[in-house]
């Protein structure tokens, strides 16, 4: 059964169309991305599945209910992590978890029973009594995630999680996501790197302009709308499409981004060896498997982390 | 296909607000790092009530009402204790609440759990009275130690104050929703003052006249005044009730409207 199910959900604000008639089926235990440029829909989308945003047409069921009349039954079992932390500035961290805690009635014994190993997943133990204001942004990163799950949630939407986190945090928060995965909780999460999708999605759709415009697992889409390698050449001017000229026909598909070319080739090798043979001569090349990021890159046009 | 609102179920009153309690435990639990505002909030009406009534009161001596004479404090200390509520039920209802609304993010990540706009303004309108309430028994019990208070129905002015404490801090609330600067928050003074000194807090509502008796008449301060004065000398009547169901009007506009402003701001 599908738990969250969407049929031309759309948003607007005033005139303006944040998203565009989308269609959804994440079931149980899927682990789902939403990739996208910036202003493409995605916390739009995440906030209605989250009923803290009416629906703005088109259909939408959460957990088998309807956001606009059983929004609070759906909450109850959500966990939510927004995009921008919204922590309780004037509350310390133990007492942010705690008074969160009892938004979803949880009894103060049971809480007091949690907030141990929250604190600990979140690196914040010793942190327990400080105020959040004193806290870096990544602490306040990693108490809004572990805030999230205070009440077990069936679904965590968590949108933009590792921003603004350590390599060795991202990591963590990596491993503990994948151990509420096996627990059964169904993860949606949207995402700005790529590394981050391939490893944590098994399913994904790429948003443009509020529309989807591709959506299946990241190997699928790397195969769908990629070459197996890429070569990545690198010229020492200012403007890289008057070097396009130079690698025409190389390739099955070239990007001209503002730094570097990406030759899209089944042999990137290959393709560098007749590069040579040209007597064309790139300050850097590079040879690469294409990933998320080449998808994207050709769907949107946008290169992602700009 | 256009958007709607969201409904909620028809629970019965006390039900359909539990919810609430947890922000009220919440706002608790901030509380102890303000406690010194919260304190001195009391000592206003405290103050006005030794300058006036004993101060004043030794100048003016007795003041007739309704055709007899009573002491000034007497005359003085149930509007002071009537301003008690309303300035602890302000406070919290509006430079507190807007100061969420702007600066954090609070109430965002409130509505992400199963509390819905009602019910954060329920708690949030909740726990602006019972600063109110606070403020207001305390005060009685000065005021008694002091000797100015002739009746036992006192006590119940302590629940006429929970209703002054709804009503100002449900409108207070309404009214900082449409606040965009802190500058707005003047407007609230600009409220408060004039209904402080002429809502027949310091001299009888026949001191004016007819015309002026008819705005005083209007505004809620006045019928908190009128109640607690009413039960603090002792004077019952059925007419009272009137004040006690324009005060309960009020609040339930003032609910309604925060919700509706909550839902609009918030949950767009
Ligand atoms: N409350 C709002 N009022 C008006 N416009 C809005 C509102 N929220 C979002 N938008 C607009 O809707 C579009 C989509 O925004 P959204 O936040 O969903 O994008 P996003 O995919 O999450 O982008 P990002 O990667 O930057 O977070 C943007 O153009 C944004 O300006
Ligand atoms: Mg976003």
């Amino acid at each position: 059964m599908a738990l969250i199910e969407a049929a031309g959900l759309r948003k607007a604000f005033g005139d303006f169309v944040a998203v565009d008639g989308i269609d959804l089926q994440i079931s149980a235990g899927e682990s789902f991305g939403f990739l996208g440029p910036n202003g493409a829909g995605k916390t739009s989308t995440m906030r209605m599945i989250g009923c803290t945003s009416p629906v703005g047409g088109g259909t939408l069921r959460v957990l088998g209910m309807d956001p606009t009349t059983q929004a609070a039954q759906i909450k109850a079992r959500l966990g939510v992590v927004p995009q921008q932390d919204a922590l309780d500035e004037e509350l310390t961290v133990a007492q942010n978890l705690a008074v969160f805690g009892r938004y979803f009635g949880i009894s103060r014994a049971e809480l007091y029973r949690k907030s141990g190993p929250l604190l600990q997943f979140a690196q914040l133990t010793e942190k327990a009594g400080a105020k959040v204001d004193t806290l870096s942004g990544g602490m306040k990163r990693r108490l809004t995630i572990a805030r999230a799950l205070i009440n077990d949630p069936s679904i965590l939407l968590l949108d933009e999680p590792t921003t603004g986190l350590d390599p060795q945090a991202r990591h963590i928060l990596w491993d503990r996501l994948f151990r509420l995965k096996r627990e059964g909780v169904t993860l949606v999460l949207t995402i700005h790197y790529m590394d981050e999708a391939e490893q944590l999605c098994d399913r994904l759709v790429v948003m443009d302009h509020g529309r989807i415009v591709a959506h299946g697992s990241p190997r699928e889409l790397i195969r769908t709308y990629a070459s197996r390698e890429v070569l990545e050449v690198r010229f020492d001017v200012p403007d890289h499409a008057q070097k396009a000229a130079d690698v025409d026909g190389l390739a099955d598909r070239v990007e001209v981004l503002a730094d570097r070319l990406l030759l899209y080739t089944h042999d990137g090798d290959a393709a560098l060896d007749a590069l040579t043979d040209r007597g064309v001569h790139p300050q850097s090349t590079l040879v690469r498997r294409a990933s998320l990021e080449d998808v994207f890159l050709r769907l949107t046009g946008r290169s992602l982390v700009e | 296909m256009t958007a709607q609102p969201t409904r909620r179920m028809p629970l019965p009153f006390p039900i359909a607000f539990r919810a609430s309690g947890a922000l009220v435990e919440r706002n608790f639990a901030a509380a102890r790092s303000y406690w010194r505002t919260f304190v001195s909030g009391f000592f206003e009406p405290v103050f006005y009530l030794f300058a006036m009534g004993v101060g004043i009161g030794a100048l003016v001596g007795d003041i007739q009402v309704d055709g007899r004479a009573i002491p000034y404090a007497v005359f003085v200390a149930p509007a002071m204790m009537a301003t008690s509520a309303m300035n602890g039920a302000i406070y919290d209802s509006t430079a507190n609440v807007f100061g969420k609304l702007k600066n954090s993010k609070l109430y965002e990540s409130v509505l992400a759990t199963p509390l819905q706009p009602a019910e954060v303004a329920a708690g949030e309108i909740a726990w602006a009275l019972l600063r109110g309430l606070v403020y207001s028994c305390a005060f009685l019990l000065v005021a008694a130690v002091a000797g100015f208070v002739q009746s036992w129905w006192a006590l119940l002015a302590i629940g006429v104050c929970t209703l002054i404490g709804l009503a100002f801090a449900s409108l207070g609330m309404a009214a900082t929703t449409f606040m965009r600067t802190w500058n707005d928050m003047d407007y609230v003074q600009l409220a408060i003052l004039p209904m402080f000194l002429f809502s027949a807090t310091f001299y009888p509502l026949d001191a004016y006249p007819p015309v002026l008796q008819g705005v005083v008449q209007a505004t809620p301060l006045y019928h908190g005044v009128a109640l607690v004065r009413a039960l603090m000398m002792g004077e019952l009547g059925w007419g009272l009730l009137l004040h006690v169901g324009y005060l309960l009007a009020l609040s339930a506009f003032g609910l309604w409207a925060t919700t509706r402003r909550i839902t609009r701001l918030l949950m767009t």
